[in-house]
């Protein structure tokens, strides 16, 4: 398995600046529409809306209709994207997505942002831990978690070319750019983003640069472990994490979401129907977050780079 | 085919009642009262009001006909059948297994549904994302979209009265079938809507009262709405749940039941007795649109 070219020096940015930058290129495409529930600049939105007020609308703060407009855009040839915080859409309105998105089969594309308890200060109310679960079990949905900003640029253009439901989720906290402006992105297409031998750390968003950072220690401790970006969740790359179980023999996976049905549901799911391989989940394990600064909080909660060296540690033993 | 005379509209009308009532009869469940009281609606905007080509049903100059009340989607799928859609046999279908014609309707089950529905208090929000992107590329097409009352309890729905208001969206002509009843009984003891005309006023809509079973009124006022201007339209119709048959009119039971075959035996004769002796001779000039209880299954 061959690894990408990644960054050396990384310099940390919000993932979601991502998404604002590639809005404004692809807003010369009049189908493009981008529709907002009274979070502009913290959606990264305003420069679209700026450029082109005309593809922009501004829905207030409702989002059952911010998806449903969404929808009927959709059905006359737009390519609507609804964007807010993860907690309010998809948090908020998953029937309204489920009935008039997905079965309906409206190309619309969902972006939550400010997901995972990363959020803060603002506290568990706030902090989408369930949005990955709820999308992914979805008929028609797809679900993307980009690793940094130029990841987040390339999935947006990715999503708006591909036709049909997408769900794109990112954290608020600035991220490690690993990325370059030439790694490539498919969606469905998992990134082997560093070889090894003895287990493989599976990851998502803001969590891949934490199993990054885990390998390196690990290294140390004479552990050799391959580290996976999962950047989409559905459908899930069953060829490289296939590839990878057989090669390592051990798995853990690292989310900044609750650890049933997400990254490693959808993980476990696939392995223990064609490879069943010795596993940690980690992620939120069945609570509910609470106010702090992002760093206090991925300890915390078990999100970091220590947490899945221990496991890793004790896996290998 | 386009009915332009009041007595033909309202013999039309009357078909596609008998092919409801034949329709859920055979389907053993489903809603009978709404779809009833709806017969002069439906018949007035698919054989008169409406652009659009049953045979093409993606053109794209084509008016966009959006029903949020799912439920009551026998009238939908009887006038559909009856204007050439479909074939009429595929009416006995209703409702089951393999069939085009889902319990509520599908958008990706049948050619010419607009949308999927069933869950209340979404298709206003649709049929304004579609008459908002129609206003931006200053396109001509109209949205119509059909509400219930009773789904006017979800938020969802006032939200998207708030959003048509504030874009002015002129080419939305939205229809509320005021029948008075939903499940649990009447509106006004189960979560009141009134003064509903009031409401829409002040969330900045032009506002039409109207009596939804009278053919002339409904069709007047429907012509007249592809004019209205500067604001969306509600078009209140004062419709009367089951109505044609005797023993469902206004009565909140049969929101949600079908006939069964004695109760289906009375409804159909009784519609025949309401007809005038012209019917003989239109029966004859539209063949097509011979009502299916006399088909052979």
């Amino acid at each position: 398995m061959n690894s990408m070219h990644l960054n050396v020096f990384r310099e940390r940015i919000p993932t979601r600046n991502g998404y604002g930058d590639a809005l404004v290129t692809l807003g010369r495409s009049k189908k493009i529409m981008v529709l907002c529930a009274d979070l502009k600049d913290s959606t990264r939105v305003g420069k679209f809306a700026e450029k082109y007020p005309q593809q922009f609308v501004e829905m207030g703060v409702a989002e059952q209709n911010l998806v449903t407009v969404a929808a009927g855009l959709a059905a006359v040839g737009k390519i609507p994207f609804v964007s807010s915080y993860a907690m309010f859409c998809p948090g908020r309105c998953w029937e309204q997505i489920r009935t008039t998105i997905c079965y309906n089969n409206q190309n619309v594309k969902v972006i939550g942002a400010h997901a995972g308890i990363s959020v803060g200060p603002d506290g568990a109310t706030h902090q989408a831990l369930e949005d990955i679960a709820i999308m992914r079990s979805l008929p028609n949905m797809i679900v993307i978690v980009p690793a940094d900003y130029e990841q987040t640029k390339k999935a947006t253009m990715a999503i708006a070319k591909y036709k049909g439901p997408a769900y794109m989720r990112f954290a608020r906290s600035p991220t490690e750019q690993m990325t370059t402006a030439s790694t490539p992105f498919e969606i469905g297409k998992a990134q082997v983003f560093r070889n090894g031998k003895d287990i493989c750390l599976i990851g998502a968003g803001p969590m891949v640069a934490e199993c990054m950072k885990a390998a390196k220690i690990l290294e140390k401790k004479g552990i050799s472990a391959m580290v996976i970006n999962c950047h989409t969740i559905k459908p899930l790359d069953g060829k490289t994490i296939l590839a990878a179980a057989k090669k390592c023999g051990k798995i853990i996976t690292l989310e900044e979401a609750q650890i049933t049905g997400g990254l490693g549901g959808a993980v476990s799911e696939f392995l223990s129907q064609t490879h069943p391989t010795k596993m940690k989940i980690l992620g939120v394990q069945d609570r509910y977050g609470e106010s702090g600064e992002p760093d206090q909080l991925v300890k915390e909660f078990g999100l970091s780079s220590k947490a899945v060296v221990k496991e890793a540690v004790r896996m290998c033993r | 085919m386009k009915l332009t005379k009041i007595t033909d509209l309202q013999m039309m009308a009357q078909v596609i009642r008998e092919d409801t009532i034949s329709s859920l009869l055979e389907a053993k469940s489903g809603h009978s009262a709404g779809p009833l009281g709806l017969a002069d609606i439906f018949t007035a905007l698919y054989f008169n009001v409406l652009k659009h080509n049953p045979k093409k049903p993606k053109w794209g100059g084509r008016d966009r006909f959006v029903l949020s009340n799912g439920h009551v989607c026998p009238v939908l799928y009887a006038t559909m059948a009856n204007i050439g859609y479909f074939p009429k046999k595929e009416l006995f279908t209703l409702r089951k297994f393999g069939s085009r014609l889902q319990g509520h309707p599908h958008r990706e089950a049948l050619p010419g549904l607009e949308t999927t529905s069933g869950p209340l208090g979404s298709g206003l929000s649709q049929a304004a994302g579609m008459a908002l992107a129609f206003q931006r590329d200053k396109m001509r097409n109209k949205v119509f979209v059909m509400c219930g009352d009773g789904e006017q309890d979800e938020g969802n729905h006032w939200e998207a009265v708030m959003f048509a208001g504030k874009h002015k969206l002129s080419n939305l002509i939205a229809i509320t079938d005021r029948n008075y009843i939903q499940i649990d009984g009447d509106t006004e003891d189960v979560m009141p809507l009134e003064p509903l005309d009031d409401k829409y006023k002040s969330f900045n809509w032009n506002v039409k009262i109207i009596d939804g079973n009278d053919m002339k009124e409904v069709l007047h006022t429907l012509q007249k709405s592809r004019s209205n201007k500067s604001k969306p339209l509600m078009i209140i119709a004062n419709t009367i749940p089951g109505k044609g048959v005797d023993f469902m009119e206004n009565d909140y039971h049969w929101h949600g039941k079908p006939p069964k075959k004695d109760e289906a035996e009375i409804a159909l004769s009784e519609i025949h007795a309401q007809e005038s002796e012209e019917r003989g001779d239109w029966i004859d000039q539209h063949w097509r649109m011979k009502p299916i209880h006399s088909m052979k299954k």
